[in-house]
């Protein structure tokens, strides 16, 4: 008990005094060199149009879209530990929501520039707004793009909100906490003056677990919305009814592949060890190997619907198997499931360098899965005349390393200036005992 | 200095919140009228203690959710008739084509509105106040729970200072407010 009030308190001391400030360092300096990246490609690609990308008719969307889908799945899963594990009163969640709602919101600011550099003319992004114009229109509710737009939209408020008014107690007490004074004054303004009044406790927890009951459903909407960008449209490989649970057990799988690596990172770097227990990543690695073989169900569903429906669908089912983009299948499957199935044993599972690597491979399996959902059913569909291939150039992949960076520089300050961990909630846990 | 400002509380710290909760319970049970107490995290049974029954955070949440619902709603159905989009054979107002953003709206109107109407209840935010002049009062410290009896216009310092004496707390703190210049 008081070993995790303690350990709470260093939570909140951890920004003025960083006990890792070297680490700290080189990956914000690797950070910051991929976020030059970002700027050069986005230079690159404001002054010479997304003619510099590999993507054009018949795959119009390419790298962008398939990286803007991956990256919003990793998002999720922040929101699912946090709000799903609060209502079901899993008290280990405090130690690893804030971080995980952190990447959310990283992960959803990545995903949400994809689709407006990609407009070809992202200034007039806003058109995708209705709003009184002298063009006298409006934007084409029944489309999936329209849809893409407020699911995203509505997501990263919520989440940002969801994260921000749970860190405010945690920035009340860093304030107390402090004894310089630009660190109170930095706690004080974000504390917006908490002052721990046990009524505002009483309204803090009636909007902080309305909030959490409704973005559950609110994660399963945004990517049950995400699919249907593609299960929408008649293109074989695509239109399958099968493909919002698929999504979203994918996007969960993703995202929680992503948290397990940056807990184990932070656990080693600034040695949270006593609040990032062994347990912490037994259950990580239990969720992971859920949602793994979940997401692999749904890989069985499709392959099954594919094959029962016969004609063009088949025929995308078998190019996937043995067509030029068959390596973003095989790969799909390999980095997704093989490792995966270590976390079988609680050996595995508690091993904090397996548990990385395994989500590591995760991560590069799912992006496999997005590529090849994306690829190969748009270089190929109903026509003979509508074939021609992908090939990424070096510009996607600069502004995809860049998106990286600029996710790595975001949470590094993160890690860096707020508490990392829900320190009051550890310590409510640790006095009711 | 201190005596210049007119009295905001009166304070009695405890060091568990077990202790804070049974305070509480007794001084609500002498009549004292505004009650309140702070802590450096929600503690179990003091909303029952203070008899808290406010529900304005959760109905402000269910008006934005139907506002925004519906808002959302009828906006693609205006919009609609104004502009009108005969697309892809589905009728004019595709009501299924339409729930996805009437949902994301409604979740939307509904969080903006709880944590909006949280925000304004609780007078939040606000750069100062008298409790942060208390003695030691510090949310960081884990054995620091303040029972507080709110200076209203009848408010008897001698008598609230004995009935929060009576519980045996580890200490009492005037706070006042500061004098307006």
């Amino acid at each position: 008990m008081s070993r995790d009030l303690a350990a709470a308190d260093r939570v909140l001391r951890l920004p003025p005094r960083f006990p890792a400030p070297r680490a700290w360092w080189i990956c914000f300096g690797f950070a910051l060199s991929l976020l030059a990246v970002f700027f050069v490609s986005v230079a690159w690609l404001f002054g010479h149009g997304p003619g510099i990308w590999g993507n054009n008719i018949p795959v119009g969307w390419g790298f962008p879209i398939s990286n803007y889908v991956w990256w919003l799945g990793i998002g999720h899963a922040g929101t699912l530990i946090s709000a799903m594990l609060l209502l079901m009163g899993q008290d280990w969640r405090n130690s690893l929501n804030r971080f995980a709602e952190a990447m959310t919101l990283f992960a959803v600011t990545c995903a949400g520039l994809y689709p407006v550099l990609h407009l070809g003319r992202p200034w007039l992004f806003y058109w995708m707004a209705p709003y009184f114009n002298t063009m006298d229109i409006w934007p084409q509710f029944k489309s999936p793009l329209t849809w893409d737009f407020f699911a995203v939209l509505t997501y990263l408020i919520v989440s940002t909100l969801f994260w921000y008014i749970g860190i405010i107690p945690d920035l009340a007490a860093a304030r107390d906490r402090a004894r310089k004074r630009r660190w109170k004054m930095f706690f004080g303004l974000g504390a917006l003056g908490w002052r721990g009044q046990a009524t505002h406790w009483a309204r803090w927890q009636q909007a902080y677990r309305l909030t959490a009951a409704i973005a559950v459903p609110l994660v399963v909407s945004v990517h049950s919305e995400i699919s249907l960008l593609f299960a929408a449209g008649p293109v074989p490989g695509w239109v399958s009814t099968v493909f919002p649970p698929y999504f979203v057990m994918g996007a969960a799988f993703s995202g929680f592949a992503v948290v397990s690596m940056l807990t184990v990172w932070l656990r080693w770097m600034l040695d949270l060890h006593t609040l990032v227990t062994l347990r912490h990543l037994n259950m990580l690695g239990y969720l992971l190997l859920a949602t793994g073989m979940m997401t692999a169900y749904g890989y069985a569903a499709e392959m099954f619907t594919a094959a029962y429906a016969g004609g063009k669908e088949a025929e995308t089912l078998f190019d996937r198997f043995s067509g030029p983009y068959a390596w973003s299948y095989w790969g799909a499957i390999a980095f997704n499931f093989l490792p995966l199935q270590l976390l079988w044993w609680r050996r595995w599972r508690q091993w904090p360098i397996t548990l990385f690597l395994i989500g590591l491979s995760v991560t590069i399996g799912m992006w496999m899965e997005r590529y090849m959902l994306l690829v190969s059913s748009l270089y190929r569909d109903w026509l003979e005349s509508s074939t021609g291939y992908f090939h990424p150039t070096f510009w996607d992949w600069g502004v995809f390393a860049g998106t990286i960076g600029l996710f790595l520089t975001l949470f590094l300050l993160f890690v860096r200036f707020l508490p990392i961990i829900s320190a009051f909630e550890v310590r409510e846990e640790a006095v009711d005992g | 200095m201190v005596e210049a400002g007119r009295p905001f509380a009166l304070l009695a710290a405890f060091d568990t919140p077990e202790r804070l909760v049974e305070a509480a319970r007794a001084i609500r049970a002498q009549g004292f009228g505004k009650v309140d107490a702070f802590t450096p995290f929600p503690v179990k049974g003091l909303e029952q203690a203070l008899d808290f029954h406010d529900r304005r955070v959760p109905a402000a949440m269910l008006i934005g959710g139907i506002v925004g619902g519906a808002g959302g709603f009828l906006m693609q159905v205006a919009t609609n008739f104004d502009y009108p989009l005969w697309i892809g054979g589905r009728p004019l107002i595709a009501v299924p084509a339409f729930m996805m953003i009437s949902f994301e709206l409604m979740v939307l109107g509904a969080v903006l509105a709880a944590i909006g109407a949280m925000f304004i209840v609780n007078r939040l935010p606000r750069l100062h106040h008298p409790i942060f002049d208390a003695d030691g009062f510090d949310l960081s410290a884990d054995d620091r729970f303040y029972l507080a009896i709110l200076a209203d216009l009848d408010f008897d310092r001698d008598e609230a200072g004995k009935a929060l004496a009576a519980l045996k707390p580890d200490a009492i703190i005037d706070v006042t407010q500061r004098p307006r210049s």
